[in-house]
């Protein structure tokens, strides 16, 4: 396979150098599509280089050792190690000698230096490969010159270059002939059919520092003169701090400074409307103290009179305000096709559910933290963000301080899922250590991390469905959310295109509780209404639940409406396969399955729950999960994020619940808020659908059928429709029938 | 403040600290010892699970009253060179997905197979029971388990 990529300029992505110490450097965009951007600088030895054109780079000394710089923030998706595969593959390097570094930000001007949306292999892919081809091809002329053969008459076989006459030469023993060569026009890039690297399995480049306890994370950065701070928060969403006396606090041991911030936090929400909801507008009061423990401890000596500034808002009213939207015509229209009005009037069945999730934390296993100092000369953050670029620049624009001087390193992270988008914590920590003037790190406790969180809102959907001669003629979904709505294609995911009469309606209700992404964002409980909903519509109509999808599919033309990416083939073939794997209709009478097929981070699953009963109650025994992601990068990094993502998925909808009261979340620690365990971790089995299409996500989109697959087992067992998450809220309903329980 | 001998990894140390100090944050703050992780501070989580005379305990829950003059090994001196069983087969079947608290999984998984070396699976279950992954690896923590087991033989 071989690209001319007309449509972009090679020198807009791709430059190269030759190191002062020996050997090249070839830097390139990872995301050249993007703008092009001026200021990058690489963490190690790069610095004296006149490159700043880059976000990642190919280190080859003359030894021919090969580092390659990983830009995207690596939050347990594996991208450190999957990104530098792919390089590596076209390079022609054995993976096995190519070292790995996290590579930094600098302030000003990255383009998708992000961990979210599961885009970073599918936006990197190109560029990736054609960087790793581009060098190879410049060290193959290098060497082709100093025999003076022609490129072609050679071959490559990790990291040595082969003539015709069998002579021989290393990637290090031409690289500084390399160097000095320009950036080729046209790179060949491989055959899938040839890849050694891509599709084989790669362990986690960071194994054995994780295995052995090394430094890694941001809670474990330290460094010398280095102070702890700890922050005092409103105890409940809408109070306002209003005085406080830390005179017992600042006598305890270890206890430096006490101090309120959020002056400049409110300044910055002033100029940038988009962050008003990452937090609130309090004051807050900083406990400044020589340890993490002795920070926290003074905490609770502080005595705070708070007010409430606003309504401390309950579930209650959450569920009867959501409710109300639902009854209501207060919605934005996202999509409509036909008339679903007037198909309605004209159906022969109609049905009509409502369904209800509850808000959830992020529940990262490594609190919120972040390590910032702040000198005249300039400010250093470092920590876990899945955003560095949009949180250097809000910390620059808050201190006033110019992009350049912020200095950005990111640390591997214990947990995202959408939590560490919002860089609230590093501006936290960039206020505070501009107070303090030393440096400093701010941890959150675990309760810091669960009261004042950015939570996935609330949301309920009711779906109503009409069917004329046999025929689903009408569609309309409503979204009744809590801050805000589904965005971007969701609209357009399955079954739009399929139904003549379609609509997508939705509305919101602003909340002072703050709310943001968590992992696959709105399609993680979407996806479980839909597919619950299609299963009930496939009984009402008496037809297969699993022909209902497939005819439905089948009117699917994503030709004529550019806003449907999904693919009915794709998604038809994850069907095909998921019925053969999981032994769909063939399993034993007392195992019960539940079917989904979903569409989202450009990645088709489908999913089928086994369902067994136990001491009278139904239990998840086993989930098998097909994903088409096109060209799987690395499978043993692959399947470690389907089974998480699956689990996830289980977890989240058997026992994930946040609830407030008058403000206040009702669990803030693991004692009374449920993650998954290991005893109720199904097995799960993964398949994967062999094509050469272009890789996709694969962070997100094995999380949202997980639900739907569950909630449409246990109906299959139970004979109980579950219409409300998390389902072991309602134990009744997750009983064997009675008659299960003679027989 | 009152000062507190203990034996960490094989080394005395001697340590200042006031007496309702977690032994989690002695290890990270005082000993620069960060493997031990911070989950939950309440003995829920076992991201700080480490052993005390050769038992898995949860740091973050014992005051160093509790272990004065005790013997305690975290992550970092589990074995010389990373290869215990246990640490061999989390690469082995490359466990980790943002990795923050396999060092607490490692060390309930170490102290358990030391107590029963031959274990079914549901035992397997039951004793990785207490220790979160919010990732989800939990299909990786129990094969990793059982190939330790049957390389610890």
């Amino acid at each position: 396979m071989s690209t001319n990529n007309k449509n972009l300029s090679r020198r807009a992505f791709l430059r190269n150098s030759s190191l002062a110490g020996g050997g090249m450097l070839i830097g390139f965009n990872l995301f050249q599509a993007c703008k092009p951007k001026v200021i990058s600088e690489p963490a190690i030895d790069l610095a004296s280089l006149d490159y700043k054109d880059f976000n990642a780079f190919i280190k080859i000394a003359d030894n021919g050792a090969v580092t390659i710089f990983s830009p995207n923030p690596e939050v347990g998706q594996g991208v450190k190690t999957s990104m530098p595969m792919i390089v590596a593959e076209e390079l022609d390097v054995a993976w096995k000698n190519v070292h790995v570094e996290q590579g930094i930000l600098d302030t000003e001007n990255y383009t998708r230096q992000v961990a979210g949306g599961s885009q970073s292999i599918r936006f990197g892919w190109d560029a990736l490969r054609q960087t790793g081809a581009a060098a190879k091809q410049m060290l193959v002329s290098a060497a082709a010159a100093r025999w003076g053969v022609d490129p072609s008459e050679c071959t490559v076989s990790e990291g040595v270059i082969t003539n015709a006459a069998g002579e021989t030469l290393g990637y290090g023993d031409v690289v500084n002939d390399a160097a000095q060569l320009e950036v080729p026009e046209d790179i060949k890039l491989k055959s899938p059919k040839d890849y050694k690297i891509i599709g084989k399995d790669a362990a986690n480049v960071d194994i054995d520092e994780i295995i052995t306890g090394k430094p890694l994370y941001g809670l474990d950065y330290k460094e010398e003169g280095m102070v702890y701070a700890a922050v005092v928060r409103p105890p409940a969403f809408g109070h306002k701090l209003v005085s406080y006396d830390a005179t017992e606090a600042k006598a305890m041991p270890g206890v430096m400074d006490v101090f309120t911030i959020g002056e400049k936090l409110r300044a910055l929400k002033e100029e940038v409307p988009r962050i008003t909801n990452i937090t609130s507008d309090s004051d807050k009061i900083v406990v400044i103290a020589g340890s993490t423990w002795e920070a926290l401890k003074a905490k609770e000596a502080i005595k705070v009179e708070w007010e409430e500034a606003s309504k401390a808002e309950s579930t209650a009213d959450h569920d009867k305000i959501l409710m109300d939207l639902l009854d209501g015509n207060k919605f934005e229209t996202q999509r409509a096709d036909g008339n679903v009005k007037k198909a309605f009037a004209e159906a022969d069945q109609i049905l009509e559910r409502t369904y209800e999730s509850p808000f959830l934390p992020h529940s990262c296993m490594e609190p919120m933290n972040f390590f910032a100092a702040v000198t005249d000369e300039k400010v250093r953050l470092i920590g876990p963000i899945q955003t560095p670029e949009g949180t250097a620049g809000f910390v620059a624009q808050m201190l006033g301080r110019d992009p350049k001087d912020i200095h950005l390193e990111m640390t591997r992270i214990g947990g995202g899922f959408g939590r560490r988008l919002y860089g609230d914590f590093a501006i936290e920590a960039a206020e505070i250590a501009d107070k303090v003037r030393k440096p400093v790190k701010l941890v959150f406790s675990k309760e810091d991390d669960m009261e004042d969180g950015i939570y996935r809102m609330a949301i309920k959907y009711r779906i109503k469905a009409g069917v004329k001669d046999g025929k689903v003629i009408a569609y309309h979904l409503k979204e009744a959310a809590v801050n805000s709505n589904m965005y971007g294609l969701i609209p357009n995911f399955f079954p739009a295109g399929a139904i003549e009469n379609y609509q997508v309606d939705t509305a919101s209700y602003n909340s002072n509780i703050t709310t943001g992404a968590w992992r696959a964002p709105y399609t993680n409980f979407l996806a479980y209404a839909e597919q619950s909903f299609f299963d009930e519509l496939a009984e009402m109509m008496e037809v297969d639940k699993i022909q209902l999808r497939l005819d439905l599919l089948d009117k699917v033309k994503p030709e004529e409406d550019e806003r449907i990416q999904y693919s009915p083939e794709r998604m038809k073939e994850v069907i095909r396969v998921a019925v053969e794997k999981s032994g769909w209709g063939k399993k034993p009478d007392n195992v019960y399955q539940g079917f989904v097929n979903y569409y989202c981070h450009n990645t088709h699953v489908a999913e089928v729950a086994d369902v067994e009963i136990e001491n009278g109650e139904a239990v998840v025994k086993k989930i098998t999960c097909v994903v088409d992601c096109g060209i799987v990068v690395n499978p043993l990094g692959a399947m470690n994020q389907i089974e998480g993502g699956v689990l996830d998925g289980v977890g989240h909808s058997m026992y994930g619940e946040l609830s407030f009261e008058n403000g206040r979340p009702t669990a803030t620690n693991y004692d009374k808020y449920r993650l998954l365990r290991m005893r109720e971790a199904p097995e799960v089995v993964t398949y994967f659908i062999e094509n050469e299409h272009s890789p996709t996500g694969l962070g997100e989109p094995t999380l949202p059928p997980a639900g739907g697959a569950i909630a449409n087992a246990f109906k299959a067992a139970t004979g109980n429709r579950l219409y409300k998450q998390p389902f072991a809220n309602t134990p009744e309903l997750l009983k064997a029938p009675v008659k299960e329980i003679i027989g | 403040m009152p000062t507190y001998q203990i034996k960490v990894n094989g080394a005395s140390k001697t340590v200042d600290v006031s007496e309702d100090t977690p032994v989690l944050w002695v290890l990270r703050d005082h000993l620069d010892l960060v493997g031990t992780k911070y989950g939950c501070g309440i003995g829920q989580c076992g991201a700080c699970t480490i052993h005390v005379d050769g038992t898995a305990m949860r740091s973050c829950s014992m005051t160093m009253t509790q272990i004065d003059g005790k013997s305690i090994t975290t992550i970092e001196g589990l074995s010389e060179n990373g290869d215990h069983p246990v640490q061999q087969a989390w690469k082995e079947v490359d466990v980790p997905q943002c990795g923050y608290c396999q060092a607490g999984q490692i060390m309930t998984a170490s102290a358990f197979l030391a107590q029963n070396p031959n274990p079914s699976e549901e035992e397997v279950k039951n004793a990785m029971h207490g220790n979160i992954c919010r990732c989800a690896s939990y299909t990786r923590i129990k094969k990793a388990v059982m190939i330790a087991a049957e390389n610890m033989e």
